[in-house]
């Protein structure tokens, strides 16, 4: 039952970090939603591989694997933004700054 | 009355996370991705995966959280920090709450699981916790490939630098008041931190720990060094940086290519030789991500200035 609930939990996650995604204009706020679509990702499969007699530690290292490449591409994303802040003076995409 | 506790974790996960997206304000929103971190990792123990909750705490409530933090300062620096408020996106409501939908009717829909059972299989691995067998020994192709990955990545990073930064030291420039706050954490902290990052590793072979979470503890420490002005601020030209880049990488593949000339395959650990190879690559392993980690947390080298 527990499981079902943090399934759920992760499925809500995707569903947030999609729409942070997709409505917010701000790049550092869209990364974070990024996160957050992944680490939803990473609760429901993590339940799911919970579901058996013993807990597999396959999915736990695909996890752990993901996690760190998902640090790898959040710095790589950063830095993006943060060039682009530079050579634009604002941290949205240049076709939705007029929407803010 | 554990699922009472689960169910209001998970309400408080969702909430911070709600948070996160909807709420006012970049500044806040980065606070709140860094809490709803930390309750993961809650989440992930509840779960019974300690090593995950370990990976969970440290790198993406930690790591990511300074990462934000510090591309925040960067972006206030040049005055785009600002957002305008969130305004209700219809469309976009749509496609996330069937995107929800949809894997919560997977998960209903899933078979139930016939996962290959380690524990015959878990002794010939040579250590004692599954998941250090599973990322050293089972699916070594996939912590090689994405030490590779973090150095990819690191490469893409420094090649946002400009020109005339190149040589200039790495990230923004610290300045710690003596005797404040973040001096003496910068004299405390990292002898624990030094000790319980080699302990994770050192753990990690029978019990909860391993390379990744022990690695990102001495990337706090070493982070907390230099924004404390202990270690001087690295610059790419350094070798001895670039060196530990590639060592974890490098000793990684030669082992690899070993077991392909004396044992099975690429990548194949005899079970006799597994205890000490996996030690010895998670070694080497742990300074390059530790390493890679800082470098990717502090940026590229940037001289602070608006490009013309």
């Amino acid at each position: 039952m527990s499981l079902t609930v943090f399934a759920m939990t992760g499925a809500t996650l995707v569903g947030l970090g999609v729409y942070g995604l997709l409505a917010r204009v701000h790049m550092l706020r869209r990364i974070m939603a990024f996160n957050l679509i992944g680490s939803g990702l990473f609760l429901f499969f993590g339940a799911a591989g919970a579901r058996g007699a013993a807990l597999d530690p396959i999915p736990q290292a695909l996890i752990i694997t993901g996690i760190v490449v998902a640090l790898a591409a959040s710095a790589l994303a950063v830095g993006l933004v943060v060039a682009l802040a530079r050579s634009s003076g604002t941290a949205c995409l240049p076709d939705e700054a007029g929407d803010t | 009355m554990s699922l009472v506790l689960d169910i209001a974790l998970c309400a408080l996960i969702l909430g911070v996370g709600l948070a996160t997206v909807a709420g006012h304000g970049v500044f806040r929103a980065v606070i709140f991705f860094i809490t709803y971190g930390l309750l993961l990792a809650i989440g992930w123990a509840r779960l019974g995966a300690y090593d995950v909750a370990l990976a969970e705490a440290a790198i993406s409530a930690g790591l990511t959280g300074v990462l934000l933090l510090a591309a925040h300062g960067r972006l206030r620096r040049l005055s785009a920090a600002e957002e305008a408020p969130l305004r209700r996106n219809l469309p976009a409501a749509l496609i996330a709450t069937g995107v929800a939908l949809a894997l919560g009717w997977a998960w209903f829909a899933l078979p139930d699981p016939a996962a290959p059972d380690l524990t015959a299989a878990l002794p010939q691995s040579g250590v004692g916790n599954p998941v250090t067998a599973v990322l050293l020994n089972f699916r070594a192709w996939d912590t090689l490939l994405e030490a590779i990955i973090l150095l990819a990545a690191l490469i893409g990073l420094w090649m946002l630098a400009r020109d005339r930064a190149w040589n200039e030291p790495l990230g923004l420039q610290y300045h710690a008041r003596a005797g404040g706050v973040m001096a003496s954490f910068g004299r405390v902290l990292p002898p624990i931190g030094l000790i319980f990052g080699v302990y994770l590793v050192w753990a990690g072979a029978e019990t909860t720990g391993g390379a990744f979470q022990g690695g990102t503890v001495l990337a706090a420490v070493c982070l907390v060094s230099l924004m404390a002005g202990v270690l001087p601020a690295p610059r790419i030209a350094q070798t001895a940086w670039r060196a530990a880049l590639v060592f974890g990488p490098g000793v990684f593949l030669l082992s690899g290519v070993a077991g392909a000339i004396f044992a099975q395959g690429f990548l194949a650990l005899p079970p006799a030789l597994a205890k000490p190879a996996i030690v010895t690559i998670e070694a080497a392993l742990t300074l390059s991500i530790a390493v890679t980690l800082v470098l990717l947390v502090i940026g590229p080298p940037d001289d602070g200035g608006q490009d013309a």
